[in-house]
């Protein structure tokens, strides 16, 4: 059968079999790597990428029911303005040792911080509570979680002030065209 | 790798497309919904199927959760997830918000849905326990029209529904009575797991007596969703210690329990015993909230 979807904003169109899983045509059909196969069994959470804009284990979806749907994996976390906050986050707090996890807990913290840009520790354990890492102990990752949000938040932050300071210079500049009687 | 048997795939366009499809293929077709189930047999060839017909595009017309002052209908489509953040359902039987936030983990929850884990029906499985307590109805609808079961009808065993080979199950449906509040409680060996042992409960009071109760276990053997003997016992009588260690005593009578990986037989009795005490003191500690205020039992969405 023939399958057609959005991968990483890409339309792409393969032949495959009706039985093979979603982690598999990525990884197989178009050489996206960075989504892992672990368990097999939806446990360990390593293969999590987007469907649709909600995280799902792509071990347990088949490739065809991601047809015409739109699907994010960890290669698309990086843009030519640099890497994601997350994977930031996740180099500067130390939140991978061997890096098998790694690219589900991405993209689940995405989502999480999309959804909830401060959340608490319990809120990301709860959010990472079906992927599994057997290196760091988890405190590292949720470390590496809230950093990025709040670089985020900074960076947000600093946008809208510097939206105000700009907003404010306008205004300036406006009183002085009015003081000066020229039209605005 | 783990991979399910070759098989065709079709998607179906409306519930009428699905069943006509199911007539088509017989027995060697299934339905997919979140697939976090039927996938899994699938690649431990426990279901070896021709056909499986998705039905992830019926969502606007099975995904709904529609709340009236006698009757709360779900969509067999709508997800763990849905369930979970509802808020008009936790308001009125916050038993659902207890057992979803232990059902799988979250990106498991995003997929799962209701009617796919009542079909499964898993002896482990949590939703089937809670809608039997809930004393919930199954919609079952075929070519020739729908039918409306009970859940202890519908639950026949392991793995075992009332739904046909060219049927499909549509809609749950809850009654709504006054004067209650539910509970649910359970023990898993770590997050995301199955259960070692459930509980569920929901209670109803006429000023300081239980007028109804009904408690539901899972993962204690077959015939354990519903357990009519308490019930029996707790009408006409006020809440007390005594009265749930009677509950709890005879859920540890009802079950049958195996020892596995999970836990040992006489654990898992114990479970049965302590959880049930619990779930019903939850549903009294809920009603007297609600009455000292708090619209509908709502306590739950404090608790989360």
């Amino acid at each position: 059968m023939q399958v057609t979807m959005t991968v990483n904003g890409d339309e792409v169109t393969r032949e495959i079999e009706g039985r093979l899983l979603l982690v598999h045509f990525l990884r197989d059909h178009l050489g996206l790597t960075g989504t892992h196969w672990g368990c097999d069994t939806s446990n360990c959470g390593t293969c999590v990428v987007w469907m649709d804009d909600e995280p799902v284990k792509s071990c347990t979806v088949l490739a065809a029911m991601a047809g015409g749907r739109t699907v994010r994996t960890v290669e698309d976390l990086e843009t030519a303005a640099g890497l994601d906050p997350v994977q930031e986050g996740f180099m500067q707090c130390h939140g991978l040792q061997c890096g098998f996890c790694t690219p589900g807990m991405m993209m689940t913290a995405r989502a999480l911080i999309n959804a909830k840009p401060d959340p608490d520790e319990d809120t990301i354990r709860e959010a990472i509570s079906g992927q599994i890492c057997r290196c760091t102990g988890y405190a590292t990752i949720i470390r590496s979680i809230q950093w990025a949000a709040a670089k985020e938040r900074e960076t947000a932050a600093a946008a809208d002030g510097a939206a105000s300071t700009e907003a404010a210079a306008t205004e300036a500049v406006a009183t002085e065209a009015v003081a000066a009687g020229s039209p605005v | 790798m783990q991979v399910p048997a070759p098989f065709e795939y079709e998607r179906a366009t409306s519930v009428e497309d699905a069943i006509a499809l199911l007539e088509q293929r017989g027995d060697t077709a299934r339905i997919i919904a979140g697939g976090h189930s039927l996938l899994p047999m699938m690649k431990l060839r426990l279901a070896n199927l021709d056909y499986v017909i998705d039905i992830n595009d019926l969502r606007d017309e099975l995904g709904y959760l529609r709340i009236t002052d006698s009757e709360v209908r779900i969509g067999a489509m709508t997800r763990h997830r849905e369930l979970l953040e509802s808020d008009p359902l936790a308001a009125l039987f916050p038993i659902f918000r207890d057992a979803e936030r232990v059902i799988a983990d979250p990106v498991v929850r995003n997929r799962g849905t209701l009617g796919g884990s009542l079909c499964q029906a898993d002896p482990s499985e949590d939703l089937s326990a809670v809608c039997t307590t809930l004393d919930a109805a199954c919609v079952i609808r075929s070519s020739s029209g729908e039918r409306v079961v009970s859940m202890h009808d519908f639950h026949r065993g392991p793995y075992e529904t009332a739904v046909g080979d060219a049927e499909i199950l549509t809609e749950i449906r809850i009654p709504v009575r006054p004067g209650g509040a539910s509970a649910y409680e359970k023990v898993e060996r770590r997050a995301g797991d199955w259960a070692v042992t459930s509980a569920g409960a929901a209670v109803w009071m006429d000023g300081d007596t239980i007028s109804d109760a009904r408690v539901g276990l899972a993962a204690v053997g077959p015939n354990t969703t519903g357990i009519p003997a308490i019930s029996e016992a707790l009408r006409g009588q006020a809440p007390s210690e005594d009265l749930y260690a009677r509950a709890g005593a005879i859920a540890a009578e009802s079950c049958d329990p195996v020892t596995d990986q999970r836990g040992t037989a006489e654990y898992k009795r114990h479970l049965a015993d302590e959880l049930t005490r619990r779930a019903l003191r939850r549903c009294v500690e809920r009603i007297r909230t609600s009455r000292n205020g708090h619209p509908n039992g709502h306590v739950n969405s404090q608790e989360a």
